[in-house]
C-alpha cells in the first residue's frame, strides 16, 4: 500500500519533471512508437513471487537484467528465431523484459509493456519458437549460476504464457 | 483481383505454421517404452513420443535389454509423433528363456517373440506448458500384441496367443517441484504384458490394472524416478506379481539418451525374484 502511493507520487512528480512525451510508455525515447495501451500490471501475464528468495537467487535486479540481456543475445543469434527479431525494436524488447522479469521476481520493477496477447499476436510465433527461447533462457540462467529448480520454478510462471505468445 | 486474391493466399499459408523439427525441450518427449510406447521404461506415458511439437513430428528407435537371473528380456522397436498429437509404435520382444529354457521342458534357449503395434492419441492438456492449472496432458492408445509361440501358450493355460491393451493415460509435469508425475490404466488380460499370451484358466477377462511413475529432474539432461505396474494373474500354473523399477534416463541431447533401471520382475513362469538390470538405448530426433 505504502509503496504503491510512493510509486504514483514519484510517477506524478517524473510526469511534472519531464515532458510528457517522455512519460507515454508506448513510446520512450530512443524507442520506436508502438500503437497506444492501457498500461496495468496484469499485462505482466502473471503474479509476481512472494518474498526476496527468488530475486537473490538471480542475483537481485543486475543478475535478472544479465540474464534477459543473455537470453535475447543468444535469441538473435539463433538461426531457427534470429528473423523473428530482425524488425524488432530491441531497445524496447529488453526495457521490457527487464521490467517483467523484475516485476516476476518481486524485484520491486513496475512493468509497462504490453500484455504477452497485444505484444505476440502479430508476429506469428509457433511452438518451436517457444521452445527455442526457453532453451536460450535456460543457457543465460546457467551462466548466472541460477540453481536448475530455482530456474524450473521461474520458467513454471513462464510457461502457461505460451498460449498468448504463439499464434499458429 | 488477383494481387488481392494471391495476397489473401499467402496470408492464409503464414497462419500454417512451418514444419520444424526439435520443438520440445530435452527429455520432454520421454522414452520408450518396453511395449514401444513413449513413456518411461515400464509405464507408458500421456506423451507423444519424440521431439516434434505442434508444429512438426518427432521419431526414434530404441533397443532394451532387461538382463533377469533367469531370463534375458530383449526388445527394439521405432516410433513416431505426429504433430503432438497422434504416436505410432512398433516393437518386437524376445523372451529369451536360455538355461531355464531346458529346466522348462521347452528347450535350451528357447524364445517368445512378440510383436506389438501402439497408436497412441493425446487428447487434452500440455504436460509441460500448462503450468497454471493440475489438469494433466491426457491420452488414450492401444496395443495389439502377436506372439509366435501359440501352442505353447495354449498348452500353459492360456487362451490366445494375440490380444489387445487399451490404456488412458495422464502426466503432468509439476515444474515448480522439477517432479514429473504419471499414471496409466490399462485394460488388458495379457500375461507377463503378453509374453505368456492372453488369457488363461484361471480368468480371460480384460481386468482394468495401473500403472505410474515419479520422476525428479535433477538437470536438463537427467531425471531420476521409480516406475510400480500392476499386472493380471490369469494362469494358475505361476503367479504373476506387480513390477517395479527405478531408473535414471540421461539425455546426452535430443538424438541420444540412455535409461537404466534396477527391474523387479518378480515370478516369471515359476521362477521367482527376477530382478536386474535394465538398460535402453534411444536414437531420434
Ligand atoms: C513466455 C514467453 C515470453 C515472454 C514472457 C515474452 C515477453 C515479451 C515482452 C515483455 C515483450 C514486449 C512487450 C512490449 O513491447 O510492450 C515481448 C515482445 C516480443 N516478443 Fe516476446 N515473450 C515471450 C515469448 C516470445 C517468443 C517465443 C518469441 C520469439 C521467439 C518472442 C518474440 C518477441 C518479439 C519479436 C517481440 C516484439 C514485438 C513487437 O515489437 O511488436 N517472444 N515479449
Amino acid at each position: 500500500m505504502i509503496r504503491k502511493m510512493t510509486l504514483t507520487l514519484a510517477a506524478a512528480a517524473a510526469a511534472f519533471a519531464l515532458p510528457a512525451m517522455a512519460q507515454d510508455p508506448a513510446h520512450r525515447p530512443g524507442e520506436e512508437a508502438v500503437d497506444p495501451y492501457i498500461v496495468a500490471e496484469a499485462n505482466a501475464g502473471v503474479a509476481p513471487f512472494e518474498g526476496t528468495e527468488m530475486l537473490e537467487a538471480f542475483h537481485g535486479r543486475e543478475g535478472s537484467d544479465r540474464i534477459v540481456d543473455g537470453m535475447l543475445d543468444r535469441s538473435v543469434a539463433d538461426a531457427r528465431i534470429a528473423e523473428i527479431f530482425v524488425a524488432t525494436d530491441m531497445v524496447r524488447l529488453r526495457r521490457t523484459l527487464k521490467e517483467q522479469f523484475c516485476y516476476i521476481l518481486n524485484g520491486g520493477c513496475a512493468y509497462t509493456g504490453r500484455s504477452m496477447q497485444d505484444a505476440h499476436d502479430d508476429i506469428g510465433l509457433q511452438p518451436a519458437d517457444m521452445g527455442a527461447l526457453v532453451e536460450h533462457l535456460q543457457d543465460a540462467m546457467d551462466a548466472e549460476g541460477v540453481p536448475f529448480r530455482t530456474q524450473n520454478r521461474f520458467l513454471a510462471k513462464l510457461a502457461p504464457m505460451r498460449r498468448d505468445v504463439v499464434t499458429r | 483481383m488477383l494481387a488481392s486474391a494471391i495476397a489473401g493466399v499467402a496470408q492464409a499459408q503464414s497462419l500454417i505454421p512451418d514444419s520444424r523439427t526439435g520443438g520440445k525441450l530435452l527429455l520432454t518427449g520421454g522414452v520408450s517404452t518396453i511395449e514401444g510406447s513413449g513413456g518411461g521404461g515400464l509405464s507408458t506415458w500421456a506423451t507423444i513420443t519424440g521431439y516434434g511439437e505442434e508444429d512438426g513430428i518427432g521419431g526414434n528407435a530404441h533397443v532394451t535389454l532387461v538382463d533377469l537371473p533367469d531370463y534375458q528380456f530383449r526388445t527394439a522397436g521405432v516410433a513416431v509423433g505426429l504433430w503432438d498429437r497422434v504416436e505410432l509404435s512398433a516393437a518386437r520382444q524376445a523372451f529369451d528363456t536360455g538355461d531355464t529354457g531346458a529346466l522348462l521342458g521347452l528347450g535350451q534357449g528357447f524364445t517368445f517373440t512378440q510383436d506389438v503395434i501402439g497408436v497412441k492419441i493425446r487428447l487434452t492438456g500440455d504436460a509441460v506448458y500448462d503450468q497454471d492449472t493440475w489438469v494433466p496432458q491426457i491420452a488414450i492408445g492401444l496395443q495389439h500384441k502377436t506372439n509366435d509361440q501359440g501352442a505353447i501358450i495354449a498348452a500353459v493355460g492360456g487362451q490366445d496367443d494375440q490380444g489387445t491393451d487399451f490404456y488412458i493415460a495422464a502426466s503432468k509435469l509439476f515444474l515448480a517441484e522439477s517432479v514429473l508425475v504419471s499414471g496409466a490404466v490399462r485394460w488388458t488380460n495379457a500375461n507377463q504384458t503378453g509374453l505368456l499370451g492372453f488369457g488363461g484358466d484361471a480368468n480371460d477377462d480384460h481386468e482394468a490394472q495401473f500403472e505410474g511413475s515419479v520422476g525428479w529432474l535433477l538437470s536438463r539432461n537427467l531425471v531420476v524416478g521409480a516406475e510400480y505396474r500392476t499386472k493380471p494373474d490369469n494362469l494358475s500354473f505361476a503367479a504373476e506379481d506387480d513390477w517395479f523399477d527405478i531408473y535414471a534416463a540421461w539425455a546426452l541431447n535430443k538424438h541420444l539418451s540412455v535409461t537404466a533401471a534396477w527391474a523387479d520382475l518378480g515370478s516369471i513362469a515359476t521362477f521367482d525374484d527376477q530382478r536386474g538390470l535394465y538398460l535402453s538405448l534411444q536414437a531420434g530426433f
